[in-house]
């Protein structure tokens, strides 16, 4: 039984095409993370599962429970879903206590009292039930929107980029709270960002969405380090690409010279592709005789990002700056650039 | 799973759209398709010409001495500092609840051969007749003319001032740094920057110009409203009349499309903070005396001036004027305003809420169209309105005659029925704009989020929207109110036979030139204007 199943799901309105033919599922007890720039389709694809969005043709269901499907659309208030807003969308002529309440209108009021009580104080917000929405800060007014939806008991919560509003120190306790709520609840979540590093804090999966299609979903890690396409490796990080040509099946040539792969290259021999190299694969010596020079430097604290000159093209590089005595590069040094042993990752041209 | 009830529901709105059209669609019809041997054509031939060239005359006239009124009021007030500007701000809006026909009463009476004015001047002079001196005359179109800016200039002055206030101070500031006098930095920045709410303006006092008919037919200026009150009440001819108001509408259809074309390349300008009190130019010396007596002496003509004379009127003919008639029609004219506003927010809720739980060019396009009544005039609604009504009255007796039953009489358009129509084709506009305005305010995601917590539609507007609009709601009612409580030419050709509101009541002592009885009825309609007004005024300073 999975928590959430979307298949072959479609959406246009106007003529354009925003959702296409697009397949999801959620495991029990799992945070997924919908991905991508804006105008991807995510909003959209959660506002689908909401039940805000009509114009729909495939299939949604939760818990085995059919929402949508070509003969059936259930109404949002029907379909037992927490909603957490970007402006989290509390009532402002409501105190924190009657927001929370607001779903349990059929409770007596000691089960209300205790519900309410309950939620509040696994957000820690429990002496705050008297306040109202204007007397709270962003961080703490979206932990009540998060107590609201969970204490309508909801089997699934979508979360509309909930952070993006709060402040960056804010944001990642919040993140790292929320996500050890939900995980302690066994909730399972769908959650839409923009930011990356907001997805690698939150979700245990991430869905990267382009032009309204997954297009590659699995963890952070797997998506960083094997993009399936050029467009989820620029978007998970930085990236350098170089031409190379297959020389064997345990080689490629390049202009770093011969490089040995750890697993057995698929494509022919003479092959032209396009392997991929994060800056952390390219190790940076100072070298008076090395044909490879500095362009630029940015000091970045833990690290320097360098940009180098070689062969034609250039790399972006970083290195470590654990101590003061570090190597300090500068414009116009002289280099020698090497690419590190990893799991090698190439595209097609 | 989705309801089958709701398609009756959806239906409302359009209906109630359709309605609250109906005068206007029977308007444009009755000038293509129906015959009114040759009537029309005879006015055509010998005065309608006539009626026409005064009507835009007077409309040009009007707006270009509300313009001189409104706009230095409004760059005193917004972007100067002088004493009394707090005041000012406030009092200046003021004017909007006199009725003009009732300022025009005051100085008709202060400014004839008898009247106080030359009286004094002769007896001062020494002169002995008319002949020997030369007086201006108030009743011409030119009186006409300054009578109605008076009362109509603050709508200018109010859009004016939000425009300067909205417009970042830095703008003006750059301006006087590259060398300009405040005065040629207003003209080349502050101006140009707000066209579209002159625009807007100029529109409002025009349309407001086309529809009055109590001042003109005062001060016997012919226009197209007088013409179309004549027609109907003399010569007794619904199509004639009909198509007069076509004219009228053709008319009201060039202002709004010169009112759009005048902003077709107004940008939107991104407010970056407004003036503040460090930026305000601080008049001194003659500028500042300058600027209090422009101000002050304005309010006193449009204000002070009037009611002062009413109240001197009033007190001096009190006993006479305090009697039965008098509390009847108050009483008929605020049950009517309270019925009226009550519908209106019932129209108001309808429509807009059909745009909320159904956004789309549909639900737009029926807002639109139901606050299309609001530009129309009065008089031009009111024959709107009897054409249907009448024609569905007919219908029904004859029905009932066919059944053997006695006929009806005018049930609709002979009864309140037709004057409650008429004001709610009018004013149900001012309701929807304004409900409309505070429920944009409300964020859609409160919407989601009631309904994800399994609150239905009618539910989430229930818990969420009516008590986040409640204020909204209010003056949208004490708007209508006003509005109903001050309108004229449509009870003057709508209402049921020896029914009188406040404001039927106080014309017909005006066109009797019995400014004596007029005074006190006018008073309590000022004063049960103003006071909303300034409850409605002081909320809204509160919300922002």
């Amino acid at each position: 039984m999975s928590a959430l199943d979307i298949q072959n799901l479609s959406c246009s309105y106007q003529k354009t095409t925003v959702l296409e033919a697009l397949n999801l599922t959620l495991n029990d007890n799992e945070i997924v993370c919908l991905l991508g720039e804006s105008g991807c389709g995510k909003t959209t694809l959660l506002r689908a599962v909401a039940g805000l969005q009509t114009e729909l043709s495939g299939k949604i269901t939760i818990q085995q429970k059919t929402l949508n499907d070509h003969k059936t659309f259930m109404p949002p208030e029907l379909r037992k879903i927490g909603l957490i807003f970007q402006d989290y969308a509390l009532f402002p002529h409501l105190n924190v206590f009657d927001n929370v309440a607001f779903s349990l209108a059929k409770m007596s009021k000691t089960e209300k009292q205790q519900r309410v009580q309950e939620v509040l104080t696994l957000v820690q917000l429990a002496d705050m039930a008297e306040r109202f929405p204007h007397q709270l800060s962003g961080g703490q007014q979206q932990r009540i929107a998060i107590a609201r939806a969970l204490a309508y008991q909801p089997d699934l919560m979508l979360l509309d980029e909930p952070f993006s509003n709060l402040d960056q120190h804010v944001r990642f306790q919040l993140i790292h709270e929320i996500r050890q709520l939900f995980k302690q609840r066994k909730m399972s979540a769908l959650f839409v960002t923009h930011s990356k590093e907001e997805g690698f804090a939150f979700a245990d999966r991430i869905a990267l969405m382009q032009a309204g299609k997954i297009v590659q979903i699995d963890t952070a890690q797997k998506l960083y380090r094997q993009p399936n396409t050029v467009y989820v490796a620029n978007f998970m990080g930085q990236a350098n690409y170089i031409n190379v040509e297959v020389v064997d099946k345990y080689s490629y040539q390049t202009c770093f010279g011969l490089l040995g792969s750890n697993s057995v290259i698929e494509q022919q021999a003479g092959q032209q592709l396009r392997l991929l190299l994060r800056p952390e694969h390219i190790a940076i010596t100072p070298d008076l005789n090395g044909e490879a020079v500095v362009k630029q430097v940015d000091f970045q604290g833990a690290l320097q990002q360098i940009t180098v000159d070689f062969s034609g093209q250039e790399f972006i590089v970083r290195h470590s700056n654990h101590s003061s005595e570090c190597l300090q590069f500068n414009i116009g040094d002289k280099v020698v650039l090497s690419v590190l042993n990893h799991d090698f990752v190439t595209f097609e041209h | 799973m989705i309801s089958k009830s709701f398609n009756l529901y959806k239906l409302l709105p359009w209906v109630v759209t359709c309605i609250l059209l109906s005068p206007i669609i029977a308007i444009v019809l009755s000038a293509f398709v129906i015959d009114d041997s040759g009537s029309f054509q005879h006015l055509l031939d010998t005065v309608l010409l006539t009626y026409i060239s005064n009507t835009l005359l007077l409309i040009l006239c009007v707006v270009l001495f509300s313009i001189c009124f409104a706009m230095p009021c409004a760059w005193f007030v917004a972007c100067c500092e002088f004493p009394t500007r707090r005041t000012l701000q406030w009092v200046l809006m003021l004017p909007l609840a006199m009725p003009p026909y009732i300022i025009a009463i005051v100085y008709t009476d202060l400014l004839d051969f008898s009247g106080p004015v030359q009286r004094t001047l002769r007896q001062l002079f020494g002169w002995q007749s008319a002949n020997d001196y030369y007086f201006p005359d108030i009743r011409t179109l030119l009186g006409a003319s300054v009578i109605l800016a008076l009362a109509l200039f603050p709508y200018l002055y109010l859009l004016l001032r939000g425009a300067f206030l909205a417009q970042s101070g830095g703008l003006f500031q750059a301006a006087r740094s590259l060398g300009l006098s405040p005065l040629r930095a207003f003209w080349r920045v502050s101006i140009p920057l707000s066209r579209s709410a002159m625009a807007v303006g100029i529109s409002l006092i025009a349309m407001e110009t086309l529809g009055d008919f109590a001042t003109v037919n005062y001060f016997a200026v012919s226009t197209l409203t007088t013409a179309i009150y004549d027609t109907w009440l003399e010569l007794g001819s619904l199509t004639t009349a009909a198509k007069i108001s076509s004219v009228m509408l053709l008319v009201l259809v060039i202002l709004i499309s010169l009112e759009n074309y005048s902003r077709r390349k107004q940008k939107v300008y991104q407010r970056n903070g407004s003036v503040s009190t460090d930026i305000r130019f601080v008049l001194t010396g003659w500028k500042k005396w300058g600027a209090l007596t422009f101000t002050w002496l304005l309010i006193s003509l449009s204000l002070f001036i009037p009611i002062a004379v009413l109240l001197y009127y009033a007190v001096h003919y009190f006993a006479e004027s305090l009697n039965d008639d008098l509390i009847n029609y108050t009483i008929n004219s605020l049950w009517l305003a309270f019925l009226v506003a009550i519908l209106a927010l019932a129209v108001a809720l309808v429509v807009n809420f059909y745009q909320r739980l159904n956004p789309g060019l549909g639900a737009k396009s029926a807002v639109r169209l139901s606050s299309l009544g609001y530009a129309v005039p009065g008089t031009v609604v009111a024959i709107g309105v009897l054409i249907p009504l009448t024609n569905i009255d007919l219908w029904l007796n004859d029905l009932f005659i066919s059944w053997g039953l006695s006929s009806l009489g005018l049930v609709l358009s002979g009864s309140l029925f037709i004057l409650v129509l008429g004001y709610l084709v009018r004013f149900s506009a001012i309701a929807v704009g304004s409900v409309d305005s505070s429920l944009v305010q409300v964020s859609p995601s409160l919407d989601l989020a009631s309904r994800t917590l399994g609150h239905g539609p009618a539910k989430t507007i229930w818990r969420v929207n009516l008590p986040l609009i409640k204020k909204g709601l209010l003056t949208a009612f004490i708007l209508v109110f006003i509005e109903a409580m001050k309108e004229l030419p449509a009870a003057l050709l709508l209402r049921p036979f020896n029914f009188e509101t406040l404001a039927t009541y106080v014309y017909q002592f005006v066109s009797d030139e019995m400014i004596e009885y007029a005074a006190l009825p006018a008073l309590m309609i000022i004063v049960l204007g103003l006071i909303p007004f300034i409850v409605v005024n002081n909320m809204l300073e509160k919300r922002s």
